[in-house]
């Protein structure tokens, strides 16, 4: 079996959907984190496969991807940051319990 | 400035530094007042000089251009004039230091002598002024002045009546004397004496259009000078204190209406045939001989003065009808003086005995010596015996009527028994005689503050004829004389019945009253009817009660009835209507416009509670919402 283009969009779209799905349905702040990473790799996968299949010879994609793990490691460091501070302040890191904003 | 100008300024100098400072002056005003009087004094003779020895004395501004054409006001001093100024500074100066001793104790005494003293300057304008304007002004002055004096003791309801009648009735007049001087702008074009006598000269003002005015102007002095049939406010007037009275109501005010014809004779004399002149001596006659009839029954002293003074005015008048200017004038200046004295010598009583009745008095020659005495050359004046100053006035008067109309000479010469009569009636009774006063009463000689002027002006009444003395030349005619007019030589049968008209009084009174050979009750009795008609003053002011007061109090109360129930009810009515249309917009406003309002709020109420559910505050849910709604773009997308 030939691996086409296919392939990695659904593999992409697969990662993506179990992205979401943990955002969505984890109530920790750390794995909703993890879910953020998971649909961002996705991304990832799906730019480098296109610079690799519609338009090769490009690095466009390859540069996008690159900022894009900067982004990431950069929002994991604030994220994580701010589940710390959170945690400290309101001894919890479940996002249904974080609710001071609430009116 | 001139002297002219500084005569009348200084009393009322006097009067608004008075109202200012009141009690604080010196003599709580009064000094200031008299000080402000005697230098218009000096004032005054020295102007009288400078017209003695011919020097013009006119002063004029420009006051305003009316259509092109100036307008100048000014003061002048003529003969005339010059003579009215020394009576009204003489006389003024002594009543108001006789106020000094006779107003003591009141409690609005600087505000007498600011009154008095504004008097005295618009008296001063008045006998100054060489046009309609200013004369006008002076005369309406001097009526406030007058109303304002008589009203002095508001207290009493009688003062304040009888203020409010003098200021009526004269006001009567003066609308006459306002048409009149309307009509002479209206025809001349200018409002100076001079300039009017030049439009009489050259013809211009005259014919009916001169009788009219003449007859309008003279309008103004029967009011002021209260004859007949403007008389009635005079004898009320003497509610006012007694200075007043003799200052206002007998030497210089009421004398103000002689004054007026006087100035204005060229203008009397030019009608035809000298109606206009007929006219004022035969009103002049009338009020002469019916005020000496009316003071015959009066048992008040002044009033029995009031009365007198009505009359000896229409012997003035009745001396300026029988073309006697200067007779009348003479008996204008022997007049003040002797009846200034009167007025004073009687207040003195009236101060001494505290009531104004002379069946209450009696036998006060022995207390108030002083008095007595100036109050008899007073009487003697008044009578017209030699050689008081009356004699020879009255005498003069009674000359021109002899020679230009018998009747109205006849009437005269009544009148001057009837004066004499009415006067020593009054001596006895109020000298003479039994005491009748009650034992609480302490008759008292006044303090010599006010016998001091009584003596200066008894004197003044014993000599002032001497001037008007044929016998000297009559320099009093040389000096104020009317130009065309031919004085009437003296004759003695005319004096003669002058002086025995007056002794035939003095007679009849001394028979009825000192020797009482007839009885005065008696003589009331089998007259009754006639003395009645008198006492009622022959029902005049029954009369105006009557045919004008009566009238004008129901037409106010009518219009008071129109005003309360028709007016007021037109207004009520539309605030019903406003009220009711109010309650109406209530009713709109709470339910239609507050709902509107109150609608839109509900909605939005409603709104948000309906979509506050959406918002869970949950990331998820909304995570969840944007996840399904880019899944359904795509499929929608794919779909399309």
């Amino acid at each position: 079996m030939r691996v086409g283009l296919e392939h990695y969009l659904v593999v992409s779209a697969v990662l993506f959907g179990l992205g979401l799905y943990g955002v969505l349905s984890r109530r920790n702040a750390v794995a909703i984190l993890m879910g953020i990473e998971l649909m961002l790799n996705a991304a990832n996968v799906n730019l480098v496969a296109l610079n690799r299949y519609v338009a090769p010879g490009a690095v466009a994609g390859h540069v996008f991807a690159l900022v894009i793990i900067t982004l990431a490691a950069c929002e994991a460091a604030v994220g994580l940051a701010l589940v710390l501070a959170a945690y400290r302040t309101l001894e919890t890191i479940h996002v249904d319990e974080i609710n001071v904003m609430k009116w | 400035m001139s002297l002219v100008w500084l005569v009348p300024l200084l009393p009322f100098l006097a009067c608004g530094l008075i109202l200012a400072l009141g009690r604080r002056l010196p003599g709580q005003g009064a000094y200031v007042a008299v000080g402000a009087m005697l230098l218009a004094t000096v004032g005054g003779a020295i102007l009288f000089g400078r017209v003695v020895a011919h020097q013009e004395v006119h002063q004029r501004v420009t006051w305003a251009v009316l259509g092109g054409q100036p307008v100048a006001l000014g003061l002048q001093v003529d003969p005339l004039g010059a003579v009215m100024v020394l009576i009204v500074t003489v006389v003024g100066s002594l009543i108001f230091i006789y106020s000094i001793g006779y107003m003591a104790g009141d409690p609005r005494y600087p505000r007498f002598f600011a009154y008095l003293s504004l008097f005295a300057g618009a008296m001063l304008l008045l006998v100054l002024a060489d046009n309609f304007l200013f004369l006008f002004a002076g005369w309406e002055l001097v009526g406030l002045g007058s109303y304002l004096l008589i009203g002095f003791w508001f207290e009493r309801p009688a003062a304040a009546r009888a203020a409010v009648k003098a200021f009526v009735t004269t006001r009567v007049g003066d609308l006459f004397f306002f048409l009149g001087i309307l009509l002479v702008f209206a025809t001349v074009g200018s409002l100076g004496f001079a300039e009017t006598f030049q439009a009489v000269a050259a013809g211009r003002l005259a014919g009916p259009t001169l009788l009219l005015a003449a007859l309008c102007l003279f309008g103004g002095a029967v009011g002021k000078s209260a004859q007949v049939p403007l008389h009635v406010w005079l004898p009320d007037a003497m509610e006012g204190p007694t200075p007043v009275s003799a200052l206002i109501h007998a030497a210089t005010m009421v004398a103000a209406g002689v004054y007026l014809v006087a100035r204005l004779f060229g203008l009397f004399l030019a009608t035809a045939d000298h109606q206009a002149l007929a006219v004022v001596g035969w009103v002049g006659g009338i009020t002469a001989f019916l005020a000496a009839t009316m003071a015959l029954v009066q048992d008040d002293i002044k009033r029995v003065l009031a009365y007198s003074t009505m009359s000896q005015l229409g012997y003035m008048f009745l001396g300026l009808g029988v073309l006697g200017y200067t007779a009348a004038v003479f008996h204008l200046l022997t007049h003040a003086f002797f009846k200034a004295l009167l007025f004073l010598a009687a207040g003195s009583v009236i101060h001494a005995m505290h009531t104004n009745d002379i069946k209450a008095m009696g036998g006060l020659a022995r207390v108030m010596p002083s008095t007595y005495w100036t109050f008899l050359v007073g009487t003697l004046a008044l009578a017209g015996i030699f050689p008081f100053a009356g004699f020879w006035s009255k005498d003069e008067i009674l000359l021109e009527a002899f020679h230009h109309h018998r009747p109205l000479f006849v009437l005269g010469l009544v009148t001057a028994a009837l004066t004499a009569f009415y006067m020593l009636r009054v001596v006895f009774y109020t000298f003479t005689g039994r005491p009748r006063w009650e034992g609480h009463v302490h008759p008292h000689e006044s303090p010599p503050v006010m016998t001091v002027p009584l003596w200066v002006l008894a004197a003044a009444s014993a000599t002032i004829g001497l001037v008007g003395a044929p016998a000297l030349g009559n320099p009093f005619h040389a000096f104020v004389h009317a130009e065309g007019v031919e004085a009437a030589p003296f004759n003695l049968t005319v004096a003669l019945l002058g002086t025995g008209a007056a002794l035939v009084g003095i007679a009849a009174a001394a028979a009825v009253y000192h020797f009482r050979w007839v009885s005065a009750a008696q003589l009331r009795r089998a007259l009754g009817p006639v003395v009645t008609l008198l006492e009622r003053r022959y029902y005049v002011d029954e009369l105006y009660r009557a045919a004008v007061v009566g009238p004008v109090l129901w037409m106010g109360r009518a219009l008071r009835t129109f005003d309360l129930y028709v007016i007021d009810g037109l207004v009520n009515l539309v605030g019903v209507v406003v009220v009711a249309l109010a309650r109406l917009y209530r009713l709109v406003d709470l339910y239609v416009v507050d709902g509107l309002v109150n609608l839109l709020g509900w909605t939005a109420a409603r709104l948000g509670a309906a979509l506050r559910v959406v918002q869970t505050g949950r990331a998820e849910n909304y995570l969840l919402v944007i996840a399904l709604g880019v899944i359904a773009i795509v499929i929608g997308g794919l779909l399309r």
